[in-house]
């Protein structure tokens, strides 16, 4: 037997293209285009889903309407991220949230910003601070931040 | 339900970094232990059902790479990729099904040698939850905020689960971080992300484990202590992280009931005597207590405080040192089988719950316990 250890490393690289879907296409165009939210609303149990779902998963009907949700909103939850790693899309430390906005029954992921990370809490209301630059993408919005 | 028994058991000792060992090295070595405690040979086994994970492996159907290891050519082979408990589920079903008398379900994961963040990054959603940059911790971080804030579970309760874990992995030979801690030294570890700190996580674990499932005559045929199936449910919640109240553990408490009715548990608290259950995070093992049923809804904070959860206590939970002892991914549940399977044979040695006859093992899949498994057995 030998004593060294000999590790390969690996670097998988693999691109994906991944469709938004129809009704993504039209939540993205509508936050790059008129900084709005839109959500679907179920036509049985009425339930308003952001982002917005094509298809109910309590009552597995197609939804087809479409509702304008929040830009306020109220912070369910959140975390205050003190570790670095490339997933992150700011460097630490900093506040990932979920938000129900109003009008809506499910919550959003999103950044929490605009304020010093000891000043958030749950329970706050929050508003979108959207980007001058935006392409159609949940981060078109750079953060939420507190209401004043 | 046929009887169905688990006849023999294998586990290597986890660990952080096992530079020594490939993946297939960790199975063999499992595969082997199990048949050995079952005192059968691999063509005893006419069923293999290998769990393994790509993103974990780094190779696509990963679980095809361990055929050689697994003693599976030639056999019926399938896969699950999920955590250990939904793979022994599969196992069992097919089990059930008549067609086999003997199923080894193998699981392995060397959490060592990929990304924690990358990987568990790629959980979510890439366009709607992967791009705000959650991953295992942070996404947990908000889900023990949404439950300790909604039931008053205070930061120090959450630190007496690490406080007990990590003191009962002293007795486990397989357990990988064991250590007499308090609870100020889990309050004041590092914060990785708010309210978790490194002590109330678990670590990044290198590891594999075996179980062997036999019909009722071959168990009774060759087991001189067969453990009993009495009891399974499984169920699963909500994919996107916002559609559910994270504080509710409502997939938990489906998959409990339905495994609480086949088995015939009423009480769980009086009726089970030693639970192994998949506690990622220190809050989880008070949430996950009380969708198991062990406590009322929001009480997970006082059964720890109250020490009825320690060895010695009526109800130990995790005498193994639980998931923040060692957590390799998707081995971690079946563990949770296999350290309940010997303790209801009484070979726990300094860890043995005195005169276990009813255990309980609990696995979780996806993020924030999207989906929970849940395992009563009996000796
Ligand atoms: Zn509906």
């Amino acid at each position: 037997m030998v004593n060294e250890e000999i590790v390969y490393h690996g670097r998988i690289k693999v691109p994906y293209s991944w469709s938004v879907g129809e009704y993504g296409s039209r939540f993205f165009y509508e936050l790059k285009e008129n900084k709005k939210i839109w959500a679907t609303k179920c036509p049985k149990c009425k339930k308003v889903f952001t982002p917005p779902r094509k298809t109910c998963p309590d009552c597995f009907v197609p939804i087809g309407e479409w509702v304008e949700v929040g830009p306020n909103g109220t912070l369910i939850t959140f975390t205050i991220v003190r570790y670095s790693a490339q997933i992150h899309p700011i460097p630490p430390p900093f506040a990932i949230g979920i938000i129900q906005l109003d009008r809506a029954e499910t919550g959003l992921v999103h950044l929490i910003g605009g304020v010093e990370v000891e000043g958030i809490r749950s329970g706050m209301r929050v508003k979108p601070a959207f980007k001058e630059d935006r392409g159609g993408s949940l981060l078109d919005i750079s953060y939420f931040e507190p209401v004043e | 339900m046929e009887r169905v028994a688990i006849i023999g058991v294998g586990q290597t000792k986890y660990e952080r970094n096992k530079k020594g060992e490939t993946f297939a090295d960790l199975v063999f070595e499992v595969v082997t232990k199990a048949l050995d405690d079952a005192g059968i040979a691999i063509e005893d086994i006419d069923n293999v059902v290998t769990v393994s994970n790509d993103f974990w492996d780094g190779r696509t159907i990963s679980s095809m790479a361990v055929t050689d290891a697994c003693g599976s050519y030639g056999k019926s082979v399938s896969t699950v990729e999920g955590d250990g408990t939904f793979g022994a589920l599969y196992g069992l079903m097919r089990l059930l099904s008549g067609s086999f008398r003997s199923t080894l379900v193998v699981s392995h994961c060397k959490g060592s040698e990929g990304s924690n963040h990358f990987i568990t990054n790629a959980i979510f959603n890439p366009i709607y939850e992967r791009i705000i940059g959650l991953d295992s911790i942070s996404s947990s971080a908000l889900q023990a905020r949404r439950y300790t804030e909604k039931y008053g579970i205070t930061e120090e309760q959450c630190a007496l689960v690490s406080v007990k874990n990590h003191k009962n992995a002293l007795n486990n030979p397989f357990a990988q971080i064991a250590m007499d801690i308090s609870a100020e030294d889990v309050m004041n570890s590092r914060m990785l992300s708010e309210p978790i700190k490194l002590f109330d996580s678990s670590p990044i674990s290198d590891g594999a484990c075996a179980i062997i499932l036999a019909d009722e005559r071959m168990a009774k045929r060759v087991a001189t202590s067969p453990v009993w199936v009495k009891g399974i449910g499984h169920s699963a919640d909500a994919y996107n992280l916002g559609d559910r109240d994270l504080a509710e553990p409502a997939a938990l408490i489906r998959a409990a009931q339905k495994a609480y009715n086949m088995a015939g548990i009423k009480e769980p608290y009086k009726e089970i005597d030693v639970a192994e259950i998949y506690d990622a995070f220190t809050y989880q093992e008070l949430l996950w207590s009380e969708g198991l049923g062990f406590c009322e809804r929001g009480k997970g904070g006082k059964l720890i405080e109250s020490g009825e959860t320690t060895m010695g206590g009526k109800l130990p939970i995790n005498p193994s040192g639980g998931v923040l002892s060692a957590h390799p991914v998707l081995v971690a549940g079946l563990a949770r089988i296999a350290e309940i399977t010997i303790q209801l044979r009484e070979e726990g040695n300094g860890r043995q719950v005195d005169g276990a006859k009813t255990g309980l093992a609990h696995g979780i899949n996806g993020a924030c316990g999207q989906a929970h498994c849940v395992w009563v057995l009996e000796n």
